[in-house]
């Protein structure tokens, strides 16, 4: 029974499709879980190398905590403004510092200072917002958007917006600027709390492994 | 005779035709009563002013209440555990050994609606020593046997966690927000934190070590050892302990020490515990001691339980091979309807679930589909 766990066992890893998804998977491959498969462009949905026990999938980058917290996927990599805004229940086991962006509030010069009207907050992130804003008991509106959040400051949706700013260059163009910062964002490494325990020692070989690979190359 | 015939239909049917969650309740409530814990029913209802009080005790907050007939707020029982504990007297004579089986109506996490859970459940309640915190350890252990070949049970205690955290001296929120990383296995939010709060390097290392501890009894208990800060880690850890020595080296085989279970502490104090078993992505059984609850409440008494989230197994059987019923029986409208009868009875005499009706199916599943004509039964598909 549990003792009897040295077997290897496939380990099922959800990627965030996108950019940061290949970068997640080159960091896998470095540290020996490659499986050549997924680089081929093809319409399969799911790639597998038997020799390593790892099994890949792409998910958007937002669904990617709920494979994992559902165990349909036993680790993932999801950014940190999924996990603030979802709080799936799952293990955050590591900051892999890649994908590296800050939630801020942004708007035009000067929109947060009327304090004497409720606050409207245009969002991809309404749980965010609303307990950034709660924690200074303002009041607030929030409107929840899907994308092109930039665009509500500028046509009065909203005063200001909660979203990820990257090099702010879109802001700059735009005319408006990071007013209020949130916290700093990056990828981190997630797993499932059952599959945790039942195959811990390849979970936690992966997580030290690319704790090693990641802080080597902070240092380099 | 017919007895015990009788007896051994009902056997066959709970070991093949009940569906796995089926099974689990009797299988859970012999297991129970062996040990001499009484059933307890309870009513589907509950003022609602026992959960307003105790609202952090509940794992979701979202409770349906209406009013009953003599205008008084009332709910769906959310959780049986405080209803149980509300009812005992407050310096209970004798122990109170109890087991449950009952819906509860609460809303899963990161879902807006409420659903019927089933749960099966025992409490402890009196004066709990080491028999019988081990006992109930004990029988948690073995419900996950009983559920799967495959279980295992991840022990923490509330008492190892919140010594730490008291001797590092946080502030009330910072502490908060320190637990829910320990629950996360999140050292490097924790490393940050205490940077931010200007927390000595000793302490940090401290709380990391506490979140990355995960093993065997044996492999972690000497390593826990070190964390060591003040008596209430002392005595937690002693606890831990005589539990790894009074239960078997099969039990403990199947046990785990990991702090990153973690409850709320305003209720739970000792030891608390979660079960999983391979396939189940979620804890399908969790329990603690909860003594702080009981002062809460007004008794002298302490106690100790945990429920298994029968529900949970619904979705993990992968093969969904069952069929409905294992003989489809067709017949034509001017059949003789003695023969059919007649059919009927022989073929559920022989311990076959039969299907009547006229035309074929296409939703059934059936292993075998017969026809009555003129000459008797007649094969005209098989499935097995």
């Amino acid at each position: 029974m549990g003792g009897l766990k040295f077997l290897k066992q496939m380990i099922s890893v959800a990627l965030p499709k996108g950019r940061l998804g290949e970068s997640v998977y080159k960091l896998f491959a470095e540290i020996g879980y490659d499986c050549p498969e997924i680089l081929e462009n093809s319409r399969k949905l799911i790639f597998e190398n038997k020799e390593n026990c790892v099994r890949y999938f792409w998910a958007k980058p937002s669904d990617v905590a709920i494979y994992v917290e559902r165990g349909a996927a036993d680790i993932g990599v999801a950014g940190l403004d999924i996990l603030l805004e979802q709080e799936p229940d799952v293990f955050e086991l590591l900051d892999l510092g890649l994908g590296k962006c800050r939630m801020a509030v942004a708007g035009k010069k000067g929109a947060l200072s009327s304090t004497g009207k409720t606050l409207r907050v245009a969002t991809k992130f309404p749980n965010i917002a609303r307990n950034y804003y709660s924690e200074q008991s303002r009041e607030i509106e929030i409107i929840k958007l899907n994308g092109s959040i930039e665009l509500a400051p500028i046509v009065r949706l909203s005063e200001v917006i909660v979203d990820i700013v990257e090099t702010g260059k879109t802001l700059k163009e735009n005319d408006l600027e990071v007013l209020e910062e949130i916290c700093d964002v990056s990828a981190r490494l997630i797993a499932n709390k059952a599959s945790f325990r039942f195959k811990t020692r390849q979970i936690e070989d992966i997580c030290d492994k690319m704790r090693h690979y990641v802080s080597a190359n902070v240092k380099g | 005779m017919q007895l015990s015939e009788r007896g051994s239909t009902s056997l066959n049917i709970i070991n093949s035709e009940l569906r796995r969650e089926e099974r689990a309740i009797f299988v859970l409530r012999e297991l129970y009563e062996q040990y001499g814990y009484k059933k307890y029913k309870m009513s589907k209802f509950e003022e609602y002013d026992l959960y307003l009080e105790n609202k952090s005790f509940l794992p979701s907050q979202q409770v349906i209440t209406f009013t009953d007939l003599n205008g008084k707020l009332m709910a769906l029982k959310p959780d049986v555990t405080l209803s149980i504990a509300k009812n005992v007297p407050s310096s209970p004579k004798e122990p109170e050994k109890l087991y449950y089986n009952e819906n509860v109506y609460r809303t899963p996490h990161g879902s807006n609606e409420c659903r019927e859970i089933m749960q099966v459940g025992l409490e402890c309640l009196g004066d709990v020593d080491l028999y019988s915190q081990c006992e109930v350890i004990m029988l948690a252990c073995k419900s996950l046997q009983k559920l799967s070949d495959d279980s295992l049970m991840v022990v923490s205690h509330m008492g190892f966690v919140s010594g730490l955290l008291e001797s590092c001296c946080l502030p009330r929120a910072l502490e908060e927000k320190i637990l829910k990383c320990i629950g996360h296995k999140n050292s490097h939010e924790i490393v940050r934190l205490c940077g931010l709060a200007g927390v000595s390097s000793g302490m940090r290392e401290a709380l990391v070590a506490l979140t990355t501890l995960y093993g065997t009894f044996e492999e972690t208990l000497d390593k826990a050892e070190k964390l060591i800060k003040n008596e209430k880690m002392q005595n937690s850890l002693m606890q831990l302990r005589e539990l790894s020595n009074v239960l078997s080296a099969e039990e403990c085989s199947c046990m785990r020490l990991d702090f990153s279970v973690i409850n709320d502490l305003t209720y739970y104090n000792g030891l608390i515990f979660q079960g999983f078993i391979d396939g189940v992505p979620t804890a399908i059984l969790s329990g603690g001691r909860y003594d702080n609850l009981m002062e809460k409440l007004g008794k002298e008494t302490q106690a100790i339980g945990f429920a298994v989230y029968i529900d949970q197994l619904e979705h993990c059987d992968v093969e969904d091979e069952c069929f409905d019923t294992d003989v489809l029986l067709l017949y034509e409208p001017n059949a003789d309807i003695a023969k059919l009868t007649a059919a009927v009875k022989m073929l559920t005499a022989n311990g076959q679930r039969v299907r009547v009706q006229k035309t074929r199916s296409e939703k059934l599943r059936y292993k075998q589909l017969l026809k009555l004509g003129d000459g008797g039964l007649e094969i005209l598909e098989t499935n097995d």
